[in-house]
């Protein structure tokens, strides 16, 4: 029994990376090497919160995405009116209008479908979060490796530029911002195809989105500036920009893609927050916030609360989700951290 | 340190021309005539002549953004002739839908602001920083599981919908609360405590979370520390070694993060002063918003960026005073 490793045998392991083989006593045994990564897979795979949150986003992605199928399915979509559910003063019929086609009832006004619009602002909410995040955590990333990286007054100047950002009341710029925007590309607050409202949403989220991440960067790749192997790159001659994405961005992965999934659910929240405050995709494009918004302009009348619950859940449930696996996802990449 | 302190300061006064200028360059940007939102519908020509002359319309712009500062500091006179307005230090311009300069109605808002913000700030912190240690000291147990579980709920719950839930059931279901108002306290302070219970609520709610996780984890990892380790060596009670020793080695980060949270609750206060309806600053800039106010507007933004920056350089002095480990350069 001479220089074997036991393989380490757990219901999760995936096909090793490196197979070392060796003869022990005459038999064959091989010996599998992880990568980092490879280890942080089967450690998130084991994790109970992980899978069962992961389920949750799949089936999160596939009610939001499959719209055009529900629809057809469901029989309505969140743009149709409803008027012959409606009384007089345009409130719907019935406990808020809830019947076998209209599973959680319709709106007040023009009679939409209600879980109709759930799924397709949800739609909304996740596409311009996801996009966010990835731009967010891409542009944020680069910047502060950059900064970390050359250090001197390219640092100085970055940092100094993320707390005049950091000082800003980004609600405040964001509204004020918005209108006038608005104002130079449309010409006003007018109705618009939804690309172009989710991009500008997108556009506002993003002026502040970065920082948390280049902040984060910068710290990491400070600390790993001054390591040998850095030195080593540059002995033999390496470029800085090659240093930085090739030599020093890999080794950061990890509390980058911890940074990633945690902004997920930051820029749901967010986004929703700005559509409460009327900084959308604009009527009549379905949005979270929005349908919060029009909750509590009505959660006096008859049965009021009942969207207020059904639309601000959607969001809590969103969000909650999308942080217990993000709280998953550290752990493991980082499995030293207390829970 | 004195040198830390001047670089400091010098670097403020820039963030904070920087801001100002940006938002100013902002307003610009804009194609509408301000004086004409400003002014109102039933607005006479010659008023509107006023307004643009007062906001200095048709002067460059680097002129007229020196003259927004200068008044600021020094005060100055908008317009001229029958409509000049003579504005006193400081000067953040003057609201024609409301007929008074911004500063007085800033003036008027900023208690309502702070009674929300400092008030919601002292539960949160308490409950936060509490709960936390406890949870630490009880690790594994039950207690410690339902903070973590609290802590899960209040991150993800939006504020946006926590204050609305309050006021539904509170106000118009039990109806065991008032509707939030602001008394100034010094007048009757058991109506300015019911008052802001709900807003208080409502922003502590969301709040807490992030500092309970926070004095948690930062309480097991100061536990996990040699020196706690030494003072269980030398027989000291556990009591001691947790209450005395790890506490206070915790302290600081904790208190740099609640200092800094103070900051994020100014933030908060837009959407939670709007949904219960009190004056404060947060409404005030969403109403100049809506109503393109432009001076309120630049006013409110300079004056949350003011003390965003001097809050964290307060804590940044704080932090070197607390923790002698801390060297500032």
């Amino acid at each position: 029994m001479t220089g074997m490793i036991e393989p380490i045998t757990d219901p999760g392991s995936i096909e090793p990376e490196v197979v070392v083989t060796e003869t022990v006593d005459g038999k064959q045994q091989s010996v599998h090497g992880r990568s980092p990564g490879q280890m942080a897979w089967i450690r998130l795979k084991r994790d109970r919160t992980a899978r069962v949150t992961g389920a949750l986003i799949l089936g999160i992605l596939l009610a939001a995405y499959g719209v055009p199928l529900w629809t057809a399915i469901y029989g309505t979509d969140a743009y149709a009116h409803n008027p012959d559910l409606l009384d007089r003063s345009s409130v719907p019929l019935g406990f808020v209008g809830v019947s076998g086609s209209h599973w959680l009832g319709i709106l007040q006004g023009n009679g939409e479908d209600v879980l109709m619009q759930l799924l397709t602002g949800m739609r909304t909410s996740l596409t311009i979060s996801i996009i966010c995040a990835i731009l967010a955590t891409a542009i944020g990333a680069i910047i502060g490796a950059t900064a970390g990286f050359l250090g001197g007054w390219v640092d100085a100047v970055i940092n100094w530029i993320i707390d005049v950002m950091l000082s800003l009341p980004f609600l405040i710029v964001a509204l004020a911002a918005f209108p006038i925007m608005q104002e130079v590309f449309f010409g006003g607050p007018s109705e618009r195809p939804l690309i172009l409202s989710g991009l500008m949403v997108t556009g506002i989220l993003l002026i502040f989105g970065w920082v948390g991440t280049a902040r984060l960067t910068r710290g990491q790749v400070i600390s790993l500036r001054e390591r040998e192997f850095i030195e080593a790159a540059r002995a033999s001659g390496a470029g800085n920009w090659h240093i930085i994405f090739k030599q020093i961005l890999p080794n950061v992965w990890a509390p980058i893609l911890v940074s990633f999934s945690m902004a997920v659910p930051g820029f749901v929240g967010f986004q929703a927050y700005l559509a409460f405050l009327n900084i959308g995709v604009g009527h009549p494009h379905p949005d979270l916030g929005r349908l919060v918004n029009f909750a509590v302009g009505k959660m006096q009348g008859l049965n009021g609360w009942f969207l207020l619950v059904i639309s601000g859940g959607t969001i809590f449930l969103l969000v909650l989700t999308f942080n217990l696996f993000g709280d998953a996802v550290r752990d493991a990449l980082n499995p030293k951290s207390n829970r | 340190m004195l040198r830390f302190v001047v670089r400091r300061l010098l670097l403020i006064v820039l963030t904070l021309t920087v801001v100002s200028f940006g938002t100013f360059m902002l307003f610009f940007a804009a194609p509408s005539d301000p004086a004409r939102i400003l002014c109102g519908t039933r607005c006479q020509p010659a008023q509107i002549e006023a307004v643009r002359d007062g906001l200095g319309l048709d002067r460059p712009i680097m002129t007229q953004y020196v003259e927004y500062m200068g008044g600021i500091f020094a005060g100055r006179t908008l317009g001229e002739g029958d409509w000049a307005k003579d504005c006193s230090a400081p000067c953040f311009g003057y609201s024609y839908t409301q007929n008074q300069e911004v500063s007085e109605i800033v003036a008027r808002a900023l208690p309502v602001s702070a009674s929300v913000a400092i008030g919601a700030w002292i539960i949160q912190t308490l409950i936060s920083v509490s709960s936390g240690v406890i949870a630490a000291r009880k690790r594994g147990t039950a207690v410690d599981r339902g903070t973590i579980a609290a802590t899960l709920i209040g991150g993800a719950l939006p504020i946006y919908f926590v204050g609305p839930m309050l006021l539904l059931i509170f106000r118009y279901q039990l109806e065991i609360l008032p509707q939030p108002s602001y008394t100034p306290l010094l007048d009757d302070p058991l109506a300015f405590a019911g008052g802001m219970i709900m807003p208080w609520a409502t922003l502590a709610i969301v709040g807490f979370a992030f500092d309970a996780r926070l004095s948690r984890s930062q309480m097991l990892e100061t536990l996990d520390e040699d020196f706690i380790r030494t003072s269980r060596a030398k027989g000291l009670k556990d009591r001691v070694v947790f209450w005395r020793h790890a506490l206070r080695a915790s302290a600081t980060p904790l208190a740099t993060s609640a200092g800094l949270g103070l900051g994020g609750l100014l933030g908060g206060a837009v959407v939670t002063e709007s949904i219960f309806g009190l004056n404060g600053l947060g409404k005030l800039s969403l109403d100049a918003i809506t109503a393109r106010n432009l001076p309120i507007v630049m006013a409110t933004v300079l004056i949350a960026a003011t003390f965003v920056v001097f809050g964290t350089f307060i804590v940044d002095m704080l932090y070197a005073a607390i923790d002698p480990r801390v060297r500032l350069s």
